[in-house]
């Protein structure tokens, strides 16, 4: 399966398990979304649990907050991860909150889908990566797969969780791995051991990094797209790296990375998101807080550049082989 | 407790949800859209307040008959010339289209949306306002630059993102910049332009300028926030402008049920908000200059904002992404019975002895040259991907006024990076 079929199948099975589940977005009922991600689901579960909403992002959060509140497990989608700001007000204020203000009496169980990041020449409006904005807030959590396995698990998973959750789709590698290198051909899951998903049911716990690649030397965070990036580049280096796939931003693993870095005693962080105050400053804080006396080298971040996303020098502006490799040196440095 | 006691006698509620009346497969049949004849429609004087003809946001304005013939009060006896000139933008639009639809195709760039069936809305509206008017269009709106005599090689360098790409190759193909010819910057997210044609207008109200400001938004996009914010707004302090609703059946895959149809019109979203109300026929490009040109005069009076539903079809798909025959029944373009604003124009100049067949053929080579011709001209800056684009270092350019440390250290870092790349791209100095 790609990572499209995954998700698709994690709806599936959801909505086959329980009648609560609904989903609803954007263009994703008959046609099935335009990425394709909802593609069968009406037809199978009809149109009082899948449906077209009206182009309204914060229209779609609050009915989901209300949907929520009366029992429902609504999955949302929104279309492109740059049109969630119009919902950030129910996000931010209303679904994170809701639990917490009125004790517990009303819940916000949501899960919020939205294909994020770049590298498809999408432009400013259909690239951004805005997770770091969810993970400031308190109250959501923030999920990002990386391969169709756990894409599926991980979203299964977000749907039976009683609190809201952005789980950010990162649609460059929604069809095949991608090593960062945009001018080599691209890969398809079907040859990846990853795109192997099970038809049934099974859930990856939220808040459980994976190691992607066990080694001595060094750590790397990353997720997403970045994951496949970070192998490609490593692999390259020649350097026994231990590659970390935080797959949840909130809540994060925190014991994994904590032990990994106090093995390697380095540390390099990868995220295509703009650089200040993305989550790399987050994670570079917090290794620096638990793991100090034992880092040998100051922490890297590789980031996107503090721009909005460009059209045409998209490559430039991408955290390609390039920058990592740039990166590695320095964090290698002894 | 007791109420559950009564709710055992009670009906279960139903949730409904639109369907629209054909898919895929399906034959069409459009004899249910209620279509008042050309030349009905009263036409109420520019100083008459808004609520004395709600009757409007629920009519159609037509001025284009079945034997081609201008009627009623809403005719605006436009002189031949002028139609010409229209007639010729519109072909001109699409001629436009066609060839940047391929390029997209060819790999010379990564996106393109045509307006396809809906030339009459923007072009119309460009020649019923003032060029010092602002609009802020959507993404269909290619036709305002068009018909205001824009250079199509300049739209094509954006378009291409290439070295003379007034965006610097900043932005996704079509959503164009030009302050020059009153065309504000497009935004990729819906709706966000319509609280800014507002606030340009209330500006220049309020500096007792005498320019307006219009904008434009699909159907799909007034269930935005961002579209009754303007409302209100506008409404609130009588700002002078024009809201443009651009009904085209369709918002990618969600049939226009899904912002409300089934239960209202979209001119009729006025009426709340005490705003002036039209619906027009936008696939007649009389009707769409007349209202265009009633509504600039109530705002240039200070009667205040008007809002134009323009009832149209889009017969193309949503964009170069998109297949329309996944969700849409295959003879809806065809069988749309307003039919296509071109021809529509075309035969009423023919019929009044102002134009010809044979003429028209030779424009439409013409234009294709036309156009042809500004894309060799064009391809000579650069298509998307081609090394011919921006310099490397303007990727910084823009964010602010100037360049704080943060973004000239990451300038620097991506500069060696390219030099490290082995491809080192194009720089500024
Ligand atoms: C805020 C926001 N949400 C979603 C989108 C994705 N999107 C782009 S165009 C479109 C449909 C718009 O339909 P409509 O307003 O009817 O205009 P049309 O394309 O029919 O001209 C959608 C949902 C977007 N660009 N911005």
């Amino acid at each position: 399966m790609n990572m499209i079929q995954a998700i698709n199948s994690a709806m599936d099975v959801m909505m086959a398990r329980d009648p609560d589940v609904i989903v609803m977005g954007e263009d994703v009922g008959y046609f099935g979304g335009v990425f394709r991600a909802t593609a069968g689901l009406q037809a199978k579960y009809g149109k009082q649990r899948v449906f077209d909403t009206p182009i309204t992002e914060c229209g779609i959060i609050g009915v989901a907050v209300g949907m929520g509140a009366y029992g429902l497990r609504p999955v949302p989608e929104i279309q492109f991860a740059d049109y969630i700001y119009p919902a950030l007000d129910q996000l931010v204020s209303e679904a994170a909150r809701l639990r917490y203000r009125s004790a517990g009496e009303f819940i916000a169980p949501m899960t919020v889908r939205s294909p994020f990041g770049g590298g498809i020449f999408g432009g400013q409006t259909h690239s951004q990566s805005p997770e770091g904005i969810f993970t400031h807030v308190s109250g959501v959590k923030t999920v990002i797969p990386s391969t169709p396995y756990d894409a599926k698990g991980l979203l299964i998973a977000a749907i039976e969780d009683n609190d809201p959750t952005i789980f950010f789709e990162p649609k460059r590698i929604y069809n095949g791995p991608f090593d960062g290198y945009w001018d080599r051909p691209a890969q398809n899951w079907s040859k990846h051991p990853a795109g192997e998903v099970p038809t049934g049911y099974y859930k990856i716990e939220l808040g459980k990094a994976k190691v992607v690649r066990a080694g001595e030397a060094l750590t790397v965070l990353a997720y997403g797209t970045m994951v496949h990036v970070a192998q490609a580049v490593i692999a390259d280096a020649g350097i026994d790296a231990e590659i970390i796939d935080l797959r949840t931003l909130v809540p994060l693993d925190i014991d994994t990375i904590e032990a990994s870095v106090k093995k390697t005693g380095r540390c390099m962080i990868i995220h295509e998101a703009t650089r200040t105050s993305g989550f790399g400053a987050e994670l570079s804080a917090i290794v620096q807080e638990r793991c100090f006396y034992h880092l040998e080298a100051p922490i890297e971040r590789v980031t996107g550049f503090d721009t909005p996303y460009p059209h045409s020098l998209e490559w430039a502006y991408f955290p390609g082989p390039v920058r990592i490799g740039e990166a590695l040196k320095k964090v290698m440095k002894d | 407790m007791a109420s559950d006691d009564r709710r055992a006698n009670l009906q279960p509620l139903s949730l409904y949800v639109p369907e629209p009346k054909f898919r895929p497969g399906d034959a069409v049949d459009f004899t249910s859209v209620r279509l008042p004849p050309a030349g009905e429609t009263r036409r109420p004087d520019t100083a008459d307040k808004a609520e004395t003809f709600i009757d409007l946001a629920y009519e159609l304005v037509r001025v284009l008959d079945d034997d081609h013939q201008a009627v009623g009060p809403w005719n605006p006896r436009l002189s031949p010339d002028t139609m010409r000139s229209m007639l010729r933008s519109m072909a001109l639009v699409r001629a436009f289209d066609e060839r940047m639809f391929r390029a997209q195709r060819q790999g010379k760039t990564s996106f393109y949306m045509k307006c396809t069936g809906e030339e009459a809305v923007a072009v119309s509206a460009a020649f019923a306002l003032d060029y010092e008017d602002m609009c802020f269009p959507s993404y269909r709106q290619q036709g305002l630059l068009i018909a205001r005599g824009w250079s199509m090689v300049d739209m094509m360098n954006q378009i291409y993102s290439n070295s003379a790409d007034r965006l610097q190759g900043k932005q996704l193909p079509i959503m164009y910049s030009v302050r020059e010819a009153g065309f504000f910057s497009i935004s990729g997210n819906l709706a966000t332009q319509y609280p800014q044609a507002v606030g340009w207008a209330m500006a220049s109200a309020a500096k007792g300028d005498t320019r307006i400001a219009a904008t434009w938004c699909g159907e799909g996009s007034t269930a935005e926030g961002d579209f009754h914010s303007a409302c209100t707004f506008a409404s609130v302090y009588r700002a002078p402008v024009i809201f443009n609703v651009v009904n085209n059946q369709w918002a990618i895959s969600s049939f226009s049920g899904f912002a409300g149809a089934e239960s209202t019109t979209f001119a009729a979203r006025a009426v709340g908000y005490g705003i002036a109300g039209l619906r027009v026929d936008g696939n007649d490009a009389l009707a769409v200059y007349a209202a265009t040109a009633w509504a600039a005069e109530r705002a240039r009076t200070n009667q205040g904002p008007t809002l134009i539903e323009h009832f149209t079809y889009r017969a193309e798909g949503h964009s170069t992404s998109d297949d329309p025959g996944q969700y849409r029944s295959e003879g809806e373009p065809n069988a749309w019975p307003l039919g296509d604003p071109i021809r529509r124009l075309k035969d009423h100049l023919i019929a009044i002895g102002e134009w010809d067949e044979e003429r028209h053929v030779a424009q439409d080579k013409d234009l294709a040259e036309e156009v042809k011709r500004a894309q060799k001209e064009a391809e000579k800056n650069g298509i998307l991907g081609h090394g011919l684009h921006q310099p490397l270092d303007t990727l910084f350019d823009g964010v602010f006024e100037e360049l704080p440390w943060h973004l000239r250290e990451q300038q620097a870092q991506m500069l060696a990076e390219e030099t490290a790349s082995g491809r080192p791209w194009a720089r500024k100095s």
